[in-house]
């Protein structure tokens, strides 16, 4: 077992030809470099995981407490770190600085994507929550309008929870049991099956998908 | 950079050996038949009536009267699905889309040739006069 995660940025969709002829919809994802910041243990932590950073930043974009975390180990500048769990007997194998490769993709058939779904602003009942709109005619005025949104004096309140315009998108989701098409680490290029969260250019997380799904299937 | 990445992707699944196929060629198109585990090739033959898209999302529409019936294909050109694409005739046509010829049925087939054909002989014709 290798390091069971990935970091990458959309870079758009297109299609390619799988090995059967046919023509798939694929994601393209370009691959981040990875650089081990920390590896947590549970005497010093109180659990074990692997931190990571990637994509380099200048001094500026870092605050100072950021900065000390990375120059303490003598690591160059890292815009983000993030953390991933490993397992305990492994915790040894991974020395801060050293780069990872994701080369548990190329032994794995299908992983979860994580990103952040493209913003649509705040967006009424309908859009958001696929109610129906009002008439549009007939001297009517409740075109898009929410309607009711409950009883009177009993219970005199709304109740929690209640479906109503809201911002919508902009929320981290995992898109799971996506096919890995194509894995390249020379040219740090994943191909997935599928659409996954977010615009071109969105940061995605790359994780092989669970075991729980793979016993559902079988 | 992105879309670099893009066409990089694509440029691996794209066919190097394709004949550069126009509206009104005649064209005969192999194509990789699978039967159980039998893998065969079988041809079909018409008239490119439409070519779509760009890189590996080109395809081209092949139209035949097959038996009094009107019979349109749609090739995906770089699939590894289409064997081999040959140019039987250029044809002359002056749009880009024939979906002239699909009321044309019938006769379809002979006027198709001959517009094509005369208009060939035509420019050839005036070429070599000049």
């Amino acid at each position: 077992m290798t390091f069971q995660g990935a970091i990458g940025k959309k870079r758009g969709m297109t299609q390619v030809f799988n090995d059967e002829g046919s023509a798939v919809p694929v994601t393209v994802i370009e691959l981040l470099p990875l650089t081990v910041t920390q590896v947590k243990t549970k005497p010093t932590d109180g659990y074990i995981a692997v931190q990571v950073g990637y994509q380099d930043a200048k001094a500026k974009h870092l605050s100072k407490p950021e900065q000390g975390h990375l120059k303490k180990n003598k690591l160059s500048l890292l815009r983000h770190l993030k953390e991933f769990q490993v397992q305990a007997s492994e915790v040894s194998q991974f020395e801060v600085g050293k780069t990872i490769t994701p080369e548990f993709l190329t032994s794995i058939e299908r992983v979860n994507v994580t990103g952040r779904t493209i913003g649509k602003g705040f967006q009424g009942r309908i859009k958001l929550h696929h109610f129906r709109r009002g008439p549009m005619s007939h001297g009517s005025k409740s075109h898009r309008l929410p309607g009711s949104i409950g009883a009177g004096t009993t219970p005199g309140r709304v109740f929690k929870g209640l479906k109503m315009a809201a911002h919508m998108g902009d929320n981290m989701r995992t898109i799971e049991n996506l096919k890995v098409v194509l894995v390249d680490l020379e040219s740090n290029l994943l191909l997935v099956q599928g659409a996954v969260p977010g615009k071109p250019g969105a940061t995605l997380f790359i994780r092989p998908r669970k075991t729980l799904n793979a016993k559902k299937e079988s | 950079m992105a879309t670099d990445l893009l066409k990089e992707v694509e440029k691996r699944y794209l066919k190097q050996d394709l004949p550069d196929v126009k509206p009104g060629d005649s064209v005969k198109v192999k194509i990789k038949i699978k039967e159980g585990n039998k893998e065969r090739t079988q041809a079909y033959e018409g008239v490119v009536i439409k070519v779509r898209g760009a890189s590996v999302n080109k395809t081209i529409t092949v139209r035949r009267v097959f038996q009094g019936v009107g019979v349109e294909r749609v090739f995906l050109i770089h699939s590894p699905k289409v064997e081999s694409i040959q140019i039987l005739r250029k044809g002359d046509v002056r749009r880009s889309k024939l979906y002239y010829l699909r009321e044309r049925t019938g006769k379809a087939a002979r006027i198709r040739e001959k517009i094509n054909t005369e208009a060939k002989g035509k420019k050839q014709g005036q070429t070599a006069e000049v």
